[in-house]
Formats: structure tokens, C-alpha cells, sequence
């Protein structure tokens, strides 16, 4: 970020300090600014971009516009929006639940291309009615995810390695995994390989995700799946016991313990979690049909790091965790149309990790703020 | 398997291996270096992975616009420096969470690079092997060590100089001690942020060098994907050596002689099936980790941002 932003950002973080004298009134005016914050931020971070696209030759309102028009305004775009956001909003909320327990999980990439694999290896090869298959194979993809993430809470628990690390290493290892699956036919590997890749069997079409056909867009059912799974956690996490609890170990460990709140069993429950949610994640990511009919090795194609993006972009808010995988959806989808426009694609992937270094200025200067404020009041 | 421990055997005792070893490995002790630097402050330091793939990419850029490997070499440096100026101005200054900001910049990294290496295409020159004479003839590791680019031979100096700078400095002193117990470094005047920053800092220029080192020394060119997981190797590396410079190089040679283990295996004609060999650095760190995570010493506190006061 520009240092220019940080600034201007901190400038109007002054300007609403002189006005709000510490009294809950002063709260209420200290929102403007805090909104003032943002808006800046995402509008320094968005005109980097543009800038970047100038530089290299490109045209940042055509950019855009095609990114609008890929997203949302061409026919059908809005309900293939929707459908990408799908398995972005579920891995994103696993990794809330895993967060608010205090655990770093950052495999969701692996995890979810292990999930997708056993979704592929599952529904390839058991011959049930529609809804079951999808069923089975969905219970398969989340074991397999949250089985991936347990070996990282089991290291973490046993030996004391950081899950930070463990999960991202496990990424590489899954990968290379899901790579040697697709040489063997008795993996991954589809029984009729014509493509020079190695590509897995085509799902059957008892497999693959019904959508609903609302205006001529095509929205998946895996899209109710992911809000009735956010709602769920939303409320398991605000409003019962283990939410509490799981809150507290995330919060202050120590207080955790002395109220008897297991750090293995919830904070490793956590991580497996946010596991299953990554593998499930990729198990309607493959059975959406927006990344193609079959497993191939490269489907995973960031949607775990972007779910994970997702999550810190909505501060461990699952309701907000909405709105920010479809705009992160919009850009993955809107991106497909940059062809056009001579630049590259990957011009959303910068859009994306810009915007969420931008959101996490406002609330580190208003915490930075509050300490000095707090501070010299002490003193 | 005889046959399998014979062709190991073949393996090992290859010169290729030893070459390829150091290949491999020079680029994990260049950011490892850097590594062990930040977390002796304090700093988990994930962008470590951005860092190297920002200093190859602008190393590419440097050695388009420049047409000289020094300042191509330099550029990248510069590269890896950017980055660790917005990851230590963003955790060490206003506060925001490492392990999130290092992530971010990762995935800006990775989107960045290969959005400008497609917009830009440079060209590199790739710098010729420099034989030192005598040195080179050691038998098994003198090709392997003093007949190479001049960019790898940057390693020899740079180990002694970290180590000078963080056991034999003031400011090394201080760099540990904001590591150890920020609140009692606090108090006794040492800007604890600022000794931080500055770890991730050098951080940042190691590992813009083994970027440079990846394009201008090694493959002669930038590819997007080049770096894939390499820097989380000098991540678990640190750990490998307990926190302790000459553990940490340790580390970064094991790894590299698993990666060199694998293509060395292929290389000799014997069959192995390339993915699980790929996996094996991976594997073998997730192993070491197991090893040595729970007895080893890390900076008290690592990983924990420091704010005044009581906490």
C-alpha cells in the first residue's frame, strides 16, 4: 500500500478523535470517519490497480467494464457468479470457525483439492440415485478435508508443531498427492485418458449439482447449501455453548482452561472444521460444473487461498463473509472476460489481494488510536 | 529392494547430487538466512515465500532494463525489500496481524508477478559459472560449492555477516531481546517495533536475493510458479535448527538434498514416480518439524505482536 493512503487515513482518524470526547455519543460520530477510513483505503488500493493496468499498456476502464460485464451484466454471468462464490463462502466460513478458536488454519488450498479428489473418486465409482450420491460423496470430500486438517492438529497437539506451518507444507504434499492419483487408474485416473493431461473420469450426472434457472442464470443448490451453513455457524458461534466456548480458547487460552474448555477438543475440533469446510468446499466446487465436468489436477486453482482471503476480508463475521465471496466471485468470473482487453487475467487475482491489505489499514490505525488515546489518558 | 538400495546408493554417491543439492539449496539458505534474522525479533515471517518471488521477478525486470547481472542482482534485492517494507510497516507499525498480512502479500505476490511477467515478458541474461581456482578442486563438493555463478558464492559472506550482526552487534543484542521479552526491552529504552521492522527488513533483501539468485543465477528466467512452496521450506527450516544459525543452514541442506534426491533419482535413468519424489522435501519437513518442534528453544515471543503495556 502507499504510504500516501496510511496518511490521508490517519488524517481523518485525527480530524474525528478532536470531535469525539471518549463519551458513547462520541462513538456514534467516531463511525463516520472509520467509514470516511475505508472508503479511502479501498479507493487508494482500487486506483493502484488502475494505475498498474495504465502502466502496462492497458485500459482501466475497459478493464472494468469487462470485469462488470463477466460478472454480472452479460446473460447468465451473475448465476455462474453465484455459483463460483459458492464453494469461496464455505471454505471461508470453516476458516472463521477455526479463527475464532485461535487456530491459523492456511491449507484450505490442499484441503479442498483433497476434498474435490474424493468427491471425483467417490461419485465415480458408486452407483446411487441423485441426491444420495451427491450425499455420500459430499460426507467423503468433508472427511477426507477435515481428516487432512486433523493431521495438522494432531502435530500441533502431540508435538507442538505450528499449524500455521503444517497446514501450508500439507498443501504441497496434497497436491503431489492428487498429481500421483491422476496416473493411476485405480485413483483418479479416468479409464479412457484422450487428453494429453491426466485428467480424471467425467462426473456421472447423478453427480453433478441440479441448479435452480432463475432469469436464464444457472444457480446451483450448492449455493443454499453454503447460506444455510453460514447461517447455522453464525448462530452456533453467537448464541450457544460451544460457540461460547469455542470464543473463549480463541480469545484468552488461559481463561479458557481454567473454565474447562478443552484446548485439544475444541481448538483441534476447530481446525478439523475448517478442514471438513474446505473439502466440502471443493467437493461442490467440482460438482458445480463451473470448473469443468471432471477432476483435473489443477481445479483447485486458488479457491482455497481466495476462501481463505474471503474469511479475512470479513473479520470473522460469517454474515459478512457473504457479500465478499461474491465480490471475490465477481472478479474471478469477470475475469474471464479480460481477453478482450488485451490484459492479462490474472489482473483480478492483484484486485483481490490489494483490496484486502486496503481493509486491514481502518481498523489497525482505529486500534492504534484507541491505544494512544487510552494511554494518555492513563498518564 | 536391493535393487532399490543399490540405486539409492547410485544416488548418493553421484557428483550430480552434490551439485544439484547445493542448487536446490542455495535458495532456501539465502531466505533462510533472512529467516532466522526476523524470528530472532519476533516475526513469523510467511512473506518470506513473496519476498523470494517479488526479488526474482523485479531480478528479471533489472536484468531487462539494465542488462547488467549486478544491477539486476541489486533490483531484486530492492524487490524483496518492498516487500518487507509493507509487511513490517503493516504489522510492526500499525499493529495488524503478521500471520495476515504475510499471507495477502504471498497472494499478491504470486497474482502480481505473474500479472506484469505476462503484461512486461523480460528477458534475462543468465550469469556464467565463475570457477574458483584450487577451491573447485575438492574432490565430491568442490565442483558443487566453487564452481558456480558469483551470485551463489554471495552465501559465503553473508552467513558470517548475519551472524556478526546478531551475536556481535549492539544491535543484534537488541534485536534478540525484542524476540525474547519485548516488554523488558521496552523498558529499557530499545524501540521494540522499530528493531522489527528493521529484522524484517533484512529479511526481505535475503530473500529478494535468492530470488535473484532463482533467476539470474539458476534458470536464466522468470517462472510464475518457480518458487511454488520453496520459501515455506526456509520457514521450516528456522525450526529445524532450533533458532540457531548454523542449524538453520543444516536445515536448509537437508531439504535441498531431498529436492536434489528426486531429480537426481530420474536424472540416473532409475524409475520413480516424479510426484511422490516431488512431494518428499514436503514430506521430510513436516517431518523434522515433528522432530524438533517440541524440544527446540524459539524466541519466547515469537509471533506475538508487541503492544504496551499490561498483556
Amino acid at each position: 500500500m502507499g504510504t500516501d493512503a496510511i496518511e490521508t487515513a490517519s488524517a481523518t482518524a485525527d480530524a474525528g478523535d478532536q470531535h469525539s470526547g471518549g463519551s458513547f455519543a462520541g462513538s456514534a460520530r467516531r463511525a463516520v470517519p472509520i467509514v470516511g477510513q475505508y472508503v479511502v483505503s479501498i479507493a487508494v488500493a482500487l486506483g493502484l490497480c488502475a494505475i498498474l493496468v495504465s502502466a502496462t499498456g492497458g485500459s482501466a476502464s475497459r478493464v472494468f467494464a469487462a470485469l462488470l460485464d463477466g460478472s454480472l451484466r452479460s446473460p447468465g454471468a451473475w448465476g455462474l457468479t453465484i455459483t463460483t462464490a459458492t464453494p469461496l463462502l464455505v471454505v471461508a466460513v470453516g476458516t472463521i470457525v477455526g479463527a475464532k478458536a485461535g487456530m491459523s488454519n492456511i491449507g484450505q488450498e490442499g484441503q479442498l483439492l483433497l476434498g474435490a479428489a474424493a468427491m471425483a473418486f467417490i461419485a465415480t465409482r458408486l452407483d446411487l440415485p441423485g441426491p444420495l450420491l451427491l450425499t455420500v460423496s459430499f460426507i467423503g470430500a468433508c472427511a477426507v478435508g477435515g481428516l487432512w486438517a486433523g493431521l495438522a492438529a494432531l502435530m500441533k497437539f502431540t508435538r507442538k508443531v505450528p499449524e500455521v506451518i503444517s497446514t501450508l507444507l500439507l498443501i504441497f504434499v496434497a497436491s503431489q498427492i492428487t498429481t500421483f492419483g491422476l496416473t493411476r487408474k485405480w485413483l483418479l485416473l479416468a479409464k479412457e485418458n484422450t487428453s494429453r493431461t491426466n485428467n480424471g473420469e467425467p462426473l456421472p450426472d447423478a453427480a453433478k449439482m441440479p441448479s435452480l434457472n432463475i432469469f436464464g442464470n444457472q444457480v446451483s443448490w450448492g449455493a443454499v447449501i453454503a447460506l444455510v451453513l453460514t447461517a447455522v455457524v453464525g448462530v452456533v458461534l453467537a448464541r450457544t455453548t460451544i460457540g461460547f466456548r469455542l470464543r473463549m480458547l480463541g480469545l484468552n487460552p488461559r481463561t479458557a482452561r481454567r473454565f474447562g474448555v478443552s484446548a485439544v477438543g475444541v481448538g483441534g475440533g476447530a481446525l478439523m472444521f475448517s478442514g471438513a469446510a474446505a473439502g466440502l468446499g471443493g467437493g461442490l466446487w467440482l460438482s458445480g460444473g463451473a470448473a469443468g465436468d471432471r477432476f483435473t489436477g489443477a481445479i483447485s486453482s486458488s479457491i482455497g487461498w481466495q476462501g481463505l482471503l474471503v474469511a479475512l476480508l470479513a473479520r470473522e463475521k460469517a454474515a459478512l463473509a457473504i457479500p465478499m465471496a461474491f465480490v471475490f466471485a465477481g472478479l474471478r468470473t469477470g475475469s474471464g472476460f479480460l481477453a478482450a482487453t488485451g490484459v492479462d487475467r490474472r489482473i483480478a487475482d492483484v484486485v483481490q489481494a490489494m483490496l484486502v491489505l486496503a481493509l486491514l489499514i481502518p481498523p489497525a490505525i482505529e486500534a492504534l488510536q484507541r491505544r494512544r488515546s487510552g494511554s494518555g489518558a492513563a498518564a | 529392494m536391493i535393487a532399490f538400495g543399490e540405486s539409492l546408493w547410485d544416488v548418493v554417491s553421484s557428483s550430480t547430487m552434490y551439485s544439484s543439492t547445493v542448487r536446490f539449496a542455495a535458495l532456501i539458505v539465502f531466505a533462510a538466512i533472512g529467516e532466522w534474522v526476523a524470528e530472532k525479533s519476533g516475526t513469523m515471517n510467511i512473506s518470506v515465500e513473496g519476498m523470494i518471488l517479488t526479488g526474482a521477478f523485479t531480478a528479471a525486470l533489472g536484468s531487462y532494463w539494465f542488462e547488467n547481472p549486478w544491477a539486476a542482482v541489486f533490483v531484486g534485492l530492492l524487490g524483496g525489500f518492498l516487500v518487507a517494507a509493507i509487511h513490517a510497516n503493516m504489522s510492526h507499525r500499525l499493529g495488524a496481524n503478521q500471520f495476515v498480512v504475510g499471507l495477502t502479500l504471498n497472494v499478491l505476490a504470486v497474482g502480481l508477478t505473474a500479472f506484469l511477467d505476462a503484461q512486461v515478458d523480460p528477458t534475462v541474461v543468465r550469469v556464467e559459472e565463475f570457477r574458483i581456482p584450487i577451491l573447485a578442486d575438492i574432490p565430491l563438493i568442490g565442483d558443487a560449492l566453487f564452481d558456480r555463478t558469483w551470485v551463489l558464492y554471495l552465501i559465503y559472506p553473508l552467513v558470517p555477516l548475519a551472524w556478526f550482526l546478531v551475536y556481535r552487534t549492539r544491535w543484534g543484542l537488541e534485536v534478540r531481546s525484542v524476540g525474547e521479552n519485548p516488554q523488558a526491552a521496552d523498558v529499557s529504552g530499545i524501540d521494540v517495533n522499530k528493531r522489527r521492522r528493521q529484522a524484517v527488513y533484512f529479511c526481505g533483501a535475503c530473500a529478494g536475493l535468492a530470488g535473484a539468485y532463482l533467476t539470474v543465477g539458476q534458470s536464466g528466467s522468470f517462472a510464475a510458479d518457480g518458487v511454488s512452496g520453496r520459501g515455506y521450506l526456509a520457514l521450516a527450516a528456522v525450526i529445524f535448527g532450533g533458532w540457531t544459525l548454523k542449524g538453520t543452514i543444516a536445515g536448509a541442506l537437508v531439504f535441498g538434498v531431498f529436492q536434489a534426491l528426486g531429480s537426481a533419482y530420474q536424472a540416473l535413468g532409475y524409475e520413480a514416480n516424479p510426484s511422490l519424489l516431488g512431494s518428499l522435501p514436503y514430506v521430510m519437513a513436516i517431518a523434522t518439524l515433528l522432530l524438533f518442534a517440541y524440544r527446540s528453544r524459539q524466541p519466547e515471543s515469537l509471533g506475538r505482536p508487541f503492544v504496551r503495556g499490561l498483556t
